[in-house]
């Protein structure tokens, strides 16, 4: 890993830099010091690693670093600390001393070194420290953030040195933080410390916030009040990135909702079919998603990355050619009896529930995030998701090729004209039995790629549509029955003024406020926000 | 036509259910003991209470093979009351006084406990309540095996206190009973503690919550005033996964904010991806990581009777498997099913969990219990940090609350009451 010379000298160096004055461990104070790790108490442990980290051994860092991730066990016979790797007949072993790989052993034979939050927290700012030198700028830029977390004065010298090293900026800038963040609580000059305010005022955000708030009553009253008056800029600033935030969050469950209820725009809004049945739609391509993931850990693991690539096919046609059989198998029977519709959908949707519950069983099924939905960015002081993101963006494409299919291919047009006049549709030789139960198909197969995508931010379980069935039918009454644009509309709005009340009055309040708020809505605009006019209303 | 079918179906299923009745008929003519197992296998509850069903069953056959109990077998009665609340009520009446059970085992949330309780006072029946639960109750013929809140909640906060010196607290819940319950006790033991009003955050979300965004931004607000910040959770059920995917992506980590919950176990997280989870919290009395002996032969049974290598077990099932061992021993001891002499000689009773030690069943009908606490790892597993050093007795009446901290709880004869008020001196103080 390291490859010059002079890099370990430096790290030599910041092993001393830590223990201040004590000596130098001599070469064999190294291995007591590893086999002190196999003992139970954690604060013993602390102690252990300190005087790891201090040693100045370049060893240390592959050791604590496994001791970190989990990787260090002990062989239960002879207590001899080893770092491990899993593998298929067992663990493959590697002597922390010798850095030499020493041959496999049997799980059962060896114990893991455990540790707990503290422990690991100490690990990382040891590790932080010890890899401010690092050639790979990740470590860098992740020491940095980690000494940001432990601010200790003694890595002052050290963190010095890095950012004199420090050739490319955006780790440069972190490092400068995290200066400042160890002056400005620190015994330094006054003017050091204040011109440190200063920066982190710049700097703003909550972990800086976290750190200047106790500097609100420093003893020097200069202090003090830089710090207030920093506190307060970073608060209104906070204050805006909070608006900001609400919308985006509102923006990201209108995309959740939208998807959900996209399909019921098809079956509900558009066929007038009282889809209970619907959330399972959802649930089926969820399950369609966990089948895909199954059999690609077992056969294909490195395709795991396009597994919901390949389920959106997928999903679409399993849910559709169940919506297909639905509706030529029960609701074709029903068109014109609502109530019927409606009892017979929810009886639909219990044994789908409970079919599903007997083949894969109660419990949640393991969907896995692939590797580009997992994590967050940062825009400004906006932690986003990348799951939410790309949710929003799928939301956005099924919606726009939904608009497609219905407004500029044969079949969306054979549609729109059996749902406004069906007679003269079918004296114009359109098989509108065939087209209802297309319709059909195709909102069922839109709830199942819905499905995908739910199957990444919630449980995959039997009840999983029934989550989203009472929002759907919410979104498509309030956005207005039979119209896309009023179903993309009504999804936003609703998440929006969702998300502004939820901080006011609670997640539970604020749901139970938009459901007023949407009943009143309904008694001034019973037909929603965008009415369909003409001959279709009337029938 | 259509008619014609159904009939001749329906006749066909009407010769199929005979034949099978006069099976079973056959099977109990040789007399056996019935067990009752009530908990929902549909609905949203079927994803945590299907594996009790499972693991009763389990335990009934177990016991059959060692010879059942009194000379006769057992037999497990096994209803659904599809996690709807009022059936609970009418199928613990079904149980009791149709199909005359012994013992029932079952419920999982205290709002379907709550609901069978007037039935099982009514028609003088036995219940095991496998789940931990908000306490402030103590029922005559209900055996609590589960977690009372200074069983699990007020040594995680210790623990949380101690270990991590937390000095903020967010309380995040499910919004039903037993959060709030829990929370009440909670706040006015964190008061009790020095711990100031406004370092405390309450917050409630509906059942099945799948929204985290607002929720888990403000938790990383609130950690950032430079005081150690950490999460107790109550948040029940299905809403676990979304709120630590949210947490997991909004980057919390164990070693920022930590947060321990009661309600998530090994079952819970089969469903997730564990590894940006690692270090997060839960306090139970049981984990399938417990190392031991008799563990190591719990988990190897259950795994062979489910037939699937990769079934967790989990503290409920724990709490099944003491309960129903103590009312194996107690029946036994009393040398007969009826219920009072059972609730009699149950009192006392002591048999071995799975962490090494041994439950006794104490006089307000709380067991005594291990304390664990552990973290969670990338396997989905618990890794234990903390074990309380003794057993701690189940507390049926809060210490920490107003109201109850003066009840006290003893099912023995004479005393017999539930919550006998010692600063007035008669039974049926407050509380129920």
């Amino acid at each position: 890993m390291f490859k010059s010379i002079s890099h370990l000298l430096l790290l030599l160096l910041t092993g001393f830099i830590i223990i201040g004055n004590s000596q130098p461990l001599r070469a064999e104070g190294f291995a007591p010091l590893v086999e002190q790790l196999t003992q139970k108490s954690f604060n013993k442990k602390i102690k252990v690693v300190r005087k790891i980290a201090a040693s100045g051994e370049s060893r240390a860092i592959p050791l604590l670093t496994a001791l970190t991730e989990g990787k260090l066990y002990f062989r239960k016979n002879d207590k001899k600390v080893f770092i491990t790797a899993a593998g298929e007949n067992g663990y493959s072993l590697l002597d922390p001393l010798t850095g030499k790989a020493v041959g496999i052993s049997a799980t059962t034979e060896m114990k893991k070194i455990k540790t707990n939050n503290k422990l690991r927290r100490t690990l990382n700012s040891l590790l932080g420290v010890l890899t401010l030198l690092s050639p790979d700028p990740a470590t860098r830029l992740k020491s940095a953030k980690s000494v940001f977390q432990s601010r200790d004065i003694k890595t002052l010298p050290v963190l010095k040195k890095a950012i004199a090293a420090e050739t490319l900026p955006h780790i440069k800038k972190e490092m400068l933080t995290t200066q400042a963040a160890i002056v400005a609580g620190s015994d330094q000059p006054s003017s050091d410390r204040l011109a440190a305010i200063r920066h982190l005022r710049n700097v703003g955000g909550n972990d800086v916030l976290a750190l200047l708030t106790p500097l609100a009553t420093d003893k020097s009253a200069d202090i003090a009040t830089a710090a207030q008056v920093a506190i307060k800029a970073i608060n209104n600033e906070q204050a805006v990135w909070g608006a900001f935030q609400n919308v985006i969050y509102g923006i990201s469950l209108g995309s959740v909702l939208l998807l959900a209820a996209i399909g019921l725009a098809i079956t509900f809004g558009v066929m007038g079919v009282i889809n209970m049945a619907h959330g399972e739609m959802v649930m089926i391509g969820a399950y369609v998603t966990f089948m895909v993931q199954e059999v690609i850990r077992n056969a294909a693991p490195w395709l795991f990355d396009y597994s919901l690539l390949i389920a959106l096919p997928l999903a679409f046609l399993t849910a559709g050619a169940i919506g297909f059989a639905l509706e030529r198998g029960l609701i074709r029977f029903l068109y014109g009896r609502p109530l019927e519709t409606l009892l017979a959908t929810w009886g639909v949707s219990l044994i789908l529930q409970q079919a599903t519950r007997t083949i894969f069983g109660p419990n949640n099924r393991e969907v896995g995030n692939p590797s580009w939905m997992s994590g967050s960015t940062e825009i400004g002081h906006l932690a986003l998701t990348w799951n939410r993101l790309y949710i929003i963006v799928f939301a956005l494409a099924v919606f726009a090729a939904l608009f497609f299919v219905m407004r500029k291919t044969t079949f969306g047009l054979q549609m729109r004209a059996v749902v406004q006049n069906r007679q003269m549709a079918g004296s114009m030789g359109i098989k509108t039995k065939w087209v209802d139960a297309l319709t059909f198909g195709l909102g069922s197969g839109i709830a199942g790629i819905a499905g995908v995508a739910l199957s990444q931010i919630d449980n995959v379980s039997p009840n999983l549509g029934q989550a989203y069935i009472v929002d759907s039918f919410m979104v498509v009454v309030f956005g207005g029955v039979g119209n896309l644009w009023g179903t993309l509309v009504g999804a936003f709005s609703l998440g929006i003024a969702n998300k502004f009340l939820e901080p006011y009055a609670g997640a539970v309040l604020g749901k139970i406020l938009v459901l007023v708020f949407i009943i009143l809505f309904i008694q001034k605009r019973p037909r929603g926000l965008f009415a369909l006019k003409g001959r279709a209303v009337e029938s | 036509m259509l008619k014609k079918k159904i009939t001749r179906k329906s006749f066909l299923t009407m010769i199929a259910g005979a034949a099978l009745l006069t099976s079973t008929a056959l099977a109990s003519a040789e007399e056996t003991i019935k067990v009752g197992i009530l908990h929902s296998l549909s609905g949203t509850m079927a994803i945590s209470e299907t594996t009790l069903k499972d693991a009763m069953l389990m335990l009934i056959e177990e016991q059959n093979k060692k010879g059942g109990l009194l000379g006769k077998k057992l037999e497990a009665v096994v209803v659904d009351p599809a996690s709807n609340w009022p059936l609970f009520a009418e199928k613990a009446r079904e149980l009791l006084a149709q199909k005359k059970v012994s013992a029932v085992f079952g419920c999982w949330t205290s709002v379907s406990r709550k609901s069978v309780l007037p039935v099982f006072a009514e028609l003088n029946g036995l219940l095991f309540y496998p789940v931990q639960y908000e306490g402030e109750e103590s029922q005559k013929g209900v055996f609590y095996t589960g977690a009372a809140p200074n069983q699990q909640a007020i040594p995680a906060v210790d623990y949380l206190m101690k270990e991590e010196e937390v000095k903020r607290w967010v309380l995040a819940g499910t919004d039903y009973v037993y959060p709030r319950t829990t929370n009440k006790v909670l706040k006015a033991y964190l008061l009790s503690k020095g711990v100031k009003e406004e370092d405390i955050m309450i917050n409630y979300t509906p059942f099945g919550h799948s929204d985290w965004q607002t929720i888990v931004s403000d938790i990383k607000k609130f950690g950032s005033t430079g005081k150690k910040t950490a999460v107790v959770s109550t948040i029940n059920g299905d809403a676990n996964v979304p709120f630590y995917k949210e947490l997991g992506n909004q980057g919390v980590k164990a070693e920022d904010i930590p947060v321990v919950a009661f309600s998530v176990g090994e079952e819970e997280l089969a469903g997730i991806d564990t590894k940006p989870l690692v270090g997060h919290l839960a306090a139970w009395n049981y984990f399938q990581s417990v190392e031991g002996k008799a563990n190591a032969e719990f988990v190897k049974t259950w795994k062979a009777f489910i037939k699937d290598d990769k079934r967790v077990t989990n503290d409920p099932m724990e709490a099944h498997f003491i309960g129903f061992n103590m009312w194996v021993k107690a029946v036994e001891k009393a040398g007969s099913t009826d219920p009072d002499k059972v609730a009699e000689s149950i009192i006392g009773v002591a048999v071995p969990n799975l962490s090494g030690g041994y439950s006794t069943m104490m006089p307000n009908h709380h067991i005594t219990k291990p304390v664990l606490i552990g973290e969670i790892q990338s396997n989905g597993q618990f890794e234990i940090v903390s074990q309380t050093p003794g057993l701690v007795a189940g507390d049926a009446w809060s210490d920490y609350l107003p109201g109850s901290k003066d009840l006290i709880s003893d099912w023995r004869k004479p005393f017999s009451c539930g919550n006998f008020n010692a600063v007035t001196g008669k039974c049926g103080g407050t509380g129920s």
